[in-house]
């Protein structure tokens, strides 16, 4: 791709055009950056009142701590659950989308709508439907034989959360996949028709194949959400628990930070966050968006 | 239109400069609901009473929210003059020397007609320093009382009027209300770190942790996995699992109080700050009031319960004029018509002498069975060092290992000891991170 070039007179011209941005930059996301690094190596009291320098004890601590490493366990599962499922359903709502003559337009508008709902709100929803004392959906599960019980049992309490972070998700996906689908040349599956192929054989061999950036992009924007989107949803409906099984890194982070005012601590698990972000950011960008073939 | 305007400009300046000429302090509370409603009600009071001082309630959100929030306030130099923290928070602003003013000092240096022995003994004793000091000014203390339904009892062919005494007959009269499907389950509490491991130990003169529960210094250590502790929980273990207890969830036990309210579990502990709300939820039924069980066999049980609650902190960093209006403000709010009036309304425990007798003397106690429950259980003995409250560093945190550590009991994937070894552990590691960060 071809790029216009523009040329300044002055050297010092174009640093001045895009110091607004830059002092932005630096305001709100590489000050606040450094000041947790740095709070990442101290040792205070809640105050402030006595600081000391203690190297990386913070994060020594951290990668010791049973809870922690647990922490870490889940949220690869919820993160991972969740971009599986909300992209899965996402792809299966869009190809029947895509494939309706009549009403597309409406059912399309209706399945983005969840995406309008705010977190906190959609996770008391569920919270509801799965309370296990008023939940219609324990009472359903209990006639058919299932104990529902998400404030004792941690896989219940993971099921929950993964399902009412990945509803709101389904929306965004599924306009990624549409637009993705209407962007396939009807010729090529006309073609694989003609030739005999049926609409499953052609769905896995060619439109899935085609729509693989997409599927790529989405997998990590799904697993950054998942990661760090979702603590009002968390708030909402588990509030961590039962004994720390969905208390993700984000979660553990407001946790131990805001409850229970361990500065240090909490600061250095925003570090350890933040390389995980950047980790996934360079991921997408690198490899997903400029190498991705098919 | 435009006269009007200017009017009600003029009118804005005027009443803004009359509140110029008051020194203006502020209050963050944690007290929502008809709770916050009352407090802003005892503060109009204040400030209609007299026209030097002006105090503004502010509400913060939950206690953990309004202690975190005057901690980042006091970082950036904001923070208001009087904060209200809960019992666990208490630790960490005992530890915080240079950010609060204590209030025995406050009342000297500004020369406040206050008495410490007019306070209550066991409400006071968990908020001063070794020498005796009051640090903080109680303002809503409570403790966990017992609950029933008198008219399962009945129906179960249980004496209505006699709640029972031990822990053995909770477990026999749950069986008999069971079996008679008088209700679905025997009982439910709130608070499980609260009410069944601190309150349950100080009841049965058990440590709760090394050097005085924590009063005697930052070097204290958790003791709560005793056999007295493994004992109780297990047999939790086991009510869970047979339908006599019912789990009400983590923190608070959001989930308690409907199976009470709705009458599907008969007997109920919790705050005796929950006595108002009781009253209201229990439509269909009577409400019986009792004290905590006990076990039989464990010696030196009763002995008495510890407060929850919170209390009201000044910081540092205002003017001798702010602490003046704190000081005034504080000796309204422990005048016994405040005091009583407060108490009876909400159910939190009268906090001076005087604000008991009145309400004696008032008839209020007779008039209104179960409200004395709480006071004559925090002084039925003179408190030891096992019951006199309990002060840990991370105590916030540790209240959440408690919980996480009771799941794992109930959901079967520890044992009770196990549990409580592991809650211990855990907890202590919290407390050492405290001390290593306080000294």
């Amino acid at each position: 791709m071809q790029t216009k070039r523009t040329v300044f007179g002055s050297p010092v011209l174009p640093y001045l055009l895009v110091l607004p941005q830059l002092a932005i930059t630096f305001v709100f996301f590489l000050w606040p950056a450094g000041q947790a690094v740095w709070q990442s190596f101290l040792r205070e009291d809640p105050f402030g009142l006595k600081t000391s320098f203690v190297w990386f004890a913070n994060y020594q601590k951290l990668f010791v701590d049973p809870q922690y490493l647990y922490s870490l366990q889940i949220t690869a599962v919820f993160a991972l659950s969740v971009a599986v499922l909300s992209i899965g359903s996402a792809l299966v709502l869009a190809v029947a989308a895509d494939r309706m003559i009549r009403l597309s337009q409406t059912y399309t508008t209706l399945l983005v709508w969840p995406y309008a709902v705010a977190p906190a709100v959609a996770g008391v929803m569920w919270w509801f439907m799965f309370n296990p004392t008023i939940g219609i959906m324990s009472y359903m599960l209990e006639m058919l034989g299932y104990d529902w019980n998400h404030s004792l049992n941690p896989t219940d309490a993971m099921i929950l959360v993964v399902i009412a972070a990945s509803w709101k998700q389904i929306s965004y996906n599924f306009l990624f996949f549409l637009a993705g689908l209407q962007a396939i040349p009807a010729s090529l599956n006309e073609a694989a028709a003609i030739d005999g192929a049926g609409p499953v054989k052609r769905f896995f061999t060619i439109v899935l194949p085609l729509l693989s950036p997409t599927t790529f992009f989405l997998a990590v924007v799904n697993m950054v959400y998942a990661m760090f989107d979702t603590f009002a949803v968390i708030h909402a409906t588990t509030q961590g628990g039962p004994s720390g099984s969905t208390a993700i890194l984000v979660y553990k982070v407001f946790q131990d930070g805001f409850i229970g005012l361990k500065l240090g601590s909490s600061a250095a698990q925003s570090v350890v966050l933040m390389v995980i972000v950047i980790t996934l950011t360079v991921i997408q960008f690198r490899w997903v968006e400029r190498h991705v073939e098919y | 239109m435009k006269k009007a305007i200017i009017a009600a400009s003029l009118m804005l300046s005027v009443s803004a400069h009359a509140a110029i000429a008051a020194t203006e302090i502020d209050w963050w509370h944690a007290m929502g609901g008809e709770l916050g409603t009352k407090l802003e009600e005892i503060v109009a009071g204040y400030n209609a009473a007299q026209g030097d001082y002006v105090v503004k309630p502010v509400y913060k959100g939950s206690y953990a929210e309004t202690m975190t929030s005057a901690i980042a306030a006091f970082r950036a130099g904001e923070q208001p003059a009087i904060v209200q923290v809960f019992e666990v928070g208490t630790g960490t602003m005992m530890a915080a020397k240079g950010a609060i003013y204590p209030v025995y000092q406050l009342m000297a240096d500004t020369g406040a007609d206050f008495d410490p022995n007019a306070f209550l003994p066991a409400v006071v004793g968990y908020y001063t320093d070794t020498e005796g000091h009051m640090l903080s000014m109680p303002f809503n203390s409570s403790t966990p009382i017992f609950y029933y339904n008198k008219n399962v009892f009945k129906a179960a062919g249980l004496d209505p009027e006699v709640a029972p005494k031990t822990w053995e007959e909770v477990e026999a009269f749950s069986n008999t209300i069971m079996e008679t499907g008088a209700a679905k389950c025997g009982f439910t509490t709130g608070w499980i770190s609260w009410v069944q491991l601190e309150n349950f130990s100080a009841w049965h003169n058990q440590p709760i942790g090394t050097l005085e529960n924590g009063f005697g210094g930052l070097d204290t250590e958790l003791t709560v996995n005793g056999p007295a502790q493994v004992k109780h929980w297990e047999n939790l273990k086991k009510w869970q699992d047979s339908g006599v207890f019912q789990y009400g969830g983590p923190g608070g036990g959001a989930d308690a109080p409907p199976k009470f309210y709705a009458q599907e579990c008969a007997m109920y502990m919790n705050s005796s700050a929950s006595r108002a709300g009781v009253v209201a939820n229990a439509k269909d039924f009577e409400v019986g009031y009792g004290m905590l069980p006990y076990y039989s066999d464990i010696e030196g049980a009763p002995q008495n319960s510890i407060i929850g609650g919170a209390t009201l902190w000044v910081l540092q960093g205002h003017s001798d004029e702010d602490y003046k209006a704190v000081a005034d403000f504080f000796s309204y709010l422990s005048s016994p018509e405040v005091q009583a009036d407060w108490h009876q309304f909400s159910g939190y425990l009268p906090i001076t002498q005087a604000a008991y007798e009145l309400g004696q003397s008032q008839g209020y106690y007779e008039a209104n069975p179960g409200s004395d429950v709480a006071i004559k259980q925090i002084t039925l003995n003179a408190p030891t060092p096992n019951s006199k409250g309990l002060r840990f560093g991370n105590y916030v945190q540790i209240r959440d290992v408690i919980d996480e550590e009771f799941q794992n009991l109930l959901n079967g994937s520890k044992t009770a000891q196990g549990a409580l070894d592991a809650l211990v552990a855990r907890g202590n590691d919290l407390i050492r991170d405290f001390q290593a960060a306080n000294q």
